[in-house]
């Protein structure tokens, strides 16, 4: 108990506390502009860490890896961008809401979300650190493979309407997940002989595809201001954190969900902000507004995507083994610092964890002031005009993307999930199927054949592996029986109100995305066919998974031929073949450069914006990315033109 | 009048004088370090720790700028930096074993010739094979006893760093049932924990930290070490381990001879790419002679300095780095794969594993 207080002490030395809040802004930074997170922010602190004081850089790389899933929500919620992977789920609603024009009560609510998760997951930790060992060790491969299939069975209250199109959306995550290396064997699968897909797609190139660039391209369609409905600012900053308060037991589920989730390594919290949202979908009485702007899915995941990166300090810490991408990232400073992670942690370095356990609970308390401080003003941008914001955005995608691989691919990869995106989005699939698949895809096929290989079947009978097996059962059942009780007490209106607004399909659409899906299922298939069975049992799989429901979905409606409304998709398809080209530009004239000309033009033609301002949207963006370049030593792609801009900035 | 001509000659004079003393640096101000890995993994901790000692052994201290570029399991970068990298000593790179075995193994996608560069550095490492205490041995003289139960082993993948390891196992005549797909080494020291692996292997820092407590606690029992390679290139136990036996002891135990054979042969190349040559900082070989020789002093200098060497034991372990012109050759040799060997790897590979080359 007396070294938690020393270690409390320590952390609120002045020494600490400056470099505890230079790491907490740092995090906030790469928190808002999409794509980079907390690993392009830890690179940036790195140089400076070697050589400190132990419990000082501790301090400092805490506070980054503490506030990035705060600091993202604001282009989550105010671009459906996902800031980085941890806050995905809260595009769902965040984004409708600032639609809406209820922005600031969205952010405000996911900024105390976040901040309680966030101090509800170090108090966790602070406790659970002692005891974790047995627990952590206690989840074997095979624990592993059923929390991937917990995962996976989300899917089904993802889907809204339709069971076959989630499925479909969920098998073609699955396949798109297998492209590269085969965990069981090593073995190249899907590759098609490019470099670039040896190592898979990258996550947050899908990311973006699926979620962020759809949403662009229909904004621009409609080109108006983000936010539709009448100004309201004002109160929204007071509703957000009343909405907070009135969910409180959700706030705490979510939070203790998402700790405990972080704390297994090896699955990651890539997908516990889904999970969190669909349980705190299950659990609403009424279901109809969640993906139309229900706070409660903002609440839901912003408090477990902070508690869940305290939870993943405790492999982190204990064994060495990170449980996401920006705990490898922490792992890496305490290396450079000295520290070895191990059970030394608990005994002879008691004080560095509790060192990093109050570092942690401050850094969340501090970066959610100081977002919620930021709030208002931020959240005047969903009022600008999109087609001035559009070619910003753009270029932040762009950089974002770039900055997986640092490769042509990387914008390739983009352009072809933004067309499975846009087509999805104007038929209505649900894209967070999609999604969920891609990211447990490799967890679920590397876990079941190791779980194969050092148990044989006697896996299934594990006492961890029933639980959860009967978890994910309960997940998948209980919800339906409660809908039929539900609606059995429902009048006969109501009933008749909600059948009459149920179908509304998307015949020509739907049959091109599901021939669309089929085709790919059949190429994948073929390819993988005369595999070892250890290579192609997994693909095979999620064929057998995209192919059928594909084909239902066909049949589904050549049977109800008869309710049918066609969408428009043409324009949609118009913006890709023009991102495609853009992509084209920024590699070969030069990201700079084109990002100079392209914002510049689009700007002062398509927005009719005036010469002053045109020029200086342009020049400001030039001048972020060249000092975003020069700090975190980030190469663009030169092209042909750079090299010249890049000339003039350094004689400046 | 003339007193401004004065302070302007003056200025000019100062201001050649100054461009001078820049051009007498052979190495460029800011020196780009490319790691083709990402932030965080041990190579690119490993270069973080050289890259500010390098700037201030170097003449006029330049900038170390440390580019992580991961993709192909350092492939990519590698290949990046061998068509990008400028001839005039302002890029360097660190590679690691990963970088190195699919060079060897003919890896399609590999598109560098390590020819075309100087290694300059070489950071060493070894590494122990250890099993679980219910496998019926007390230490490492029991080893005999392993060779008739099937071992679990948790390995990242056939081609990775493990490789040597496999190779040595097998030849002992260990039934070796290995588990693929462990994201790190970590991840498989995880699953022996579990007690769902029951032998495993760690480099030696991570051995120290993370494997000697469970040791201590008779949680785990240390076979053989791979030894480190003294100077007339014999195997010799680890300094690190002095109370391990070498591969080529426990082979003795169980066998009564010392091992040979091609076998034998393609595990030393192995071996010594993975671990005697585990992480190395190139230059290409194209820079002028003297920025060679520049980098060439630097490192020299860099090793004899006892505060480095005391950084380094804690960074790295009680190894010696590598340096000067002896290594290329070494190097030079230990990646040179024969027809033969590469006719065997490709054989073993295919028969064990089913993966194909």
């Amino acid at each position: 108990m007396s070294v938690l207080f020393s270690a409390l002490d320590q952390v609120m030395s002045v020494m600490h506390l400056s470099y505890l809040m230079l790491g907490v802004v740092i995090g906030l930074i790469v928190g808002i502009i999409p794509g980079l997170g907390g690993i392009a922010g830890m690179s940036l602190l790195l140089p400076f860490i070697y050589g400190m004081d132990a419990s000082v850089g501790l301090g400092m790389l805490m506070g980054l890896v503490a506030v990035v899933p705060t600091g993202d929500t604001f282009t989550s919620v105010l671009m459906g961008i996902p800031g980085s992977s941890s806050s995905q789920a809260t595009v769902m609603d965040g984004f409708p809401l600032a639609k809406k024009g209820q922005a600031a009560r969205a952010l405000s609510a996911a900024f105390l979300s976040s901040m309680i998760g966030g101090v509800v997951g170090a108090v966790i930790l602070s406790v659970f650190i002692l005891v974790a060992r047995p627990v952590v060790l206690a989840f074997s491969s095979a624990e592993l493979f059923m929390l991937t299939l917990l995962g996976l069975s989300v899917v089904a209250s993802l889907s809204g309407g339709s069971v076959y199109k989630g499925l479909a959306a969920c098998g073609m995550g699955l396949l798109i997940g297998t492209i590269g290396g085969a965990p069981a064997t090593g073995d190249f699968r899907f590759t098609f002989d490019v470099d670039y897909l040896y190592d898979g797609i990258p996550l947050i190139v899908v990311g973006l595809g699926i979620f962020a660039l759809p949403e662009i391209i229909s904004l621009l369609i409609k080109n108006k201001s983000i936010a539709t409905k009448g100004n309201q600012l004002g109160q929204g900053l007071g509703q957000g954190l009343k909405d907070v308060m009135r969910n409180l037991p959700l706030v705490g589920r979510s939070s203790v969900f998402g700790s405990l989730v972080g704390a297994i390594p090896g699955l990651g919290g890539s997908v516990v902000d889904w999970m969190t949202y669909s349980f705190a979908m299950s659990a609403s009485k009424d279901k109809s507004q969640f993906g139309k702007g229900e706070i409660k899915g903002v609440i839901a995941p912003e408090s477990a995507n902070n508690a869940c990166s305290c939870g993943s300090m405790i492999p982190t810490i204990l064994f060495g083994v990170p449980g996401s991408g920006s705990a490898a990232v922490f792992l890496g400073g305490m290396l450079l610092l000295g520290i070895q992670p191990g059970v030394s942690m608990v005994s002879t370095h008691l004080d560095l964890t509790y060192t990093i356990i109050w570092s942690l609970a401050l850094a969340n308390i501090l970066g959610a002031a100081l977002c919620i401080f930021l709030t208002r003003p931020i959240s005047m941008l969903t009022y600008i005009k999109f087609s001035i914001l559009a070619p910003v955005i753009l270029t932040l995608i762009l950089f974002a993307a770039y900055q997986a691989t640092r490769s042509f691919g990387d914008f390739l990869a983009l352009g072809a999930i933004a067309l499975i995106g846009v087509l999805m989005k104007n038929a209505d699939w649900p894209r967070p199927a999609f999604l969920i698949g891609f990211v447990l895809s490799a967890g679920a096929e590397n876990y079941f054949f190791q779980s194969i290989q050092f148990y044989e079947y006697s896996w299934f009978t594990r006492p961890g592996v029933l639980i959860i097996g009967a978890l994910i059962l309960c997940g998948l059942f209980l919800p339906t029986v409660f809908r039929r009780m539900m609606r059995k007490r429902q009048t006969p209106e109501e009933a008749k109100a909600a059948a009459d607004t149920a179908i509304v399909t998307n015949f020509s659409l739907d049959i091109w995305i599901a021939g669309l899906f089929l085709l790919v299922a059949v190429v994948f298939g073929y390819q993988v066919w005369g595999e070892q069975t250890l290579t192609s049992a997994f693909p095979l799989i999620a064929v057998t998974l995209l192919g059928g429901s594909s084909l239902m979905v066909i049949i589904n409606h050549l049977r109800h031929r008869g309710q049918i409304a066609t969408a428009e998709i043409r324009q949609g398809l118009f913006y890709i073949v023009g991102f495609f080209i853009m992509a084209f530009l920024y590699f070969e004239l030069g990201f700079l450069t084109t990002t100079f000309v392209f914002s510049l033009s689009f700007i002062y033609f398509f927005a009719r914006a005036g010469v002053v301002k045109s020029l200086s949207i342009a020049f400001g963006l030039l001048v972020f990315l060249l000092v975003l370049g020069r700090v975190m030593s980030v190469d663009y792609p030169e092209g042909l033109l750079d090299g010249y801009v890049l000339a003039i900035a350094n004689l400046v | 009048m003339k007193k401004l001509k004065h302070i302007a000659m003056g200025v000019v004079t100062a201001l050649s004088i100054s461009t001078a003393v820049a051009a007498d640096n052979v190495v460029p101000d800011t020196v780009d370090f490319t790691i083709p890995f990402g932030v965080g993994g041990g190579t690119d901790v490993w270069a973080r720790f050289m890259a500010p000692n390098l700037s201030n052994f170097i003449e006029g201290n330049p900038t170390v700028v440390i580019k992580n570029q991961p993709g192909g399991g350092s492939i990519t970068g590698a290949n990046l930096f061998y068509k990008r990298a400028e001839s005039d000593g302002s890029d360097i790179i660190g590679t690691s074993a990963s970088t190195l075995f699919p060079y060897m193994l003919g890896d399609k996608r590999v598109r560098f010739n390590l020819d075309d560069w100087s290694p300059i550095l070489a950071s060493p490492t070894g590494g122990v094979i250890y099993v679980q205490p219910d496998l019926g041995i007390s230490d490492s003289s029991d080893v005999k006893k392993l060779m008739d139960q099937q071992l679990k082993f948790a390995s990242q993948g056939p081609t990775q760093l493990e490789l040597p390891v496999l190779i040595a196992l097998d030849l002992m005549g260990a039934d070796i049932k290995p588990v693929f797909g462990m994201k790190s080494r970590g991840a498989g020291r995880l699953a022996f924990e579990r007690g769902e692996a029951t032998i495993d292997f760690q480099t030696s820092s991570a051995y120290k930290n993370s494997v000697q407590g469970l040791v201590d606690d008779g949680k785990a029992i240390p076979v053989f070490s791979v030894g480190v390679m003294n100077k007339e290139g014999k195997i010799v136990r680890d300094p690190a381990f002095p109370d391990i036996p070498t591969f080529e002891e426990a082979y003795q135990t169980v066998h009564g001879k010392q091992p040979s054979g091609m076998q034998y042969d393609v595990y030393r190349k192995f071996l010594a790419a993975g671990f005697a040559f585990q992480k190395v900082i190139f230059v290409p070989s194209d820079v002028p002679g003297e920025v060679l020789a520049e980098y060439n002093k630097a490192v020299r200098e860099m090793i004899a300095d006892p505060k480095f060497q005391e950084e380094a034991a804690e960074q790295v372990g009680p190894y010696e780095n590598a340096v000067g012109v002896d290594i290329a050759m070494y190097l030079g040799d230990a990646v040179k794969i024969s027809p033969e060997m590469y006719k065997w790897i490709k054989d073993w590979l295919k028969s064990e594993f089913n993966y194909s080359l």
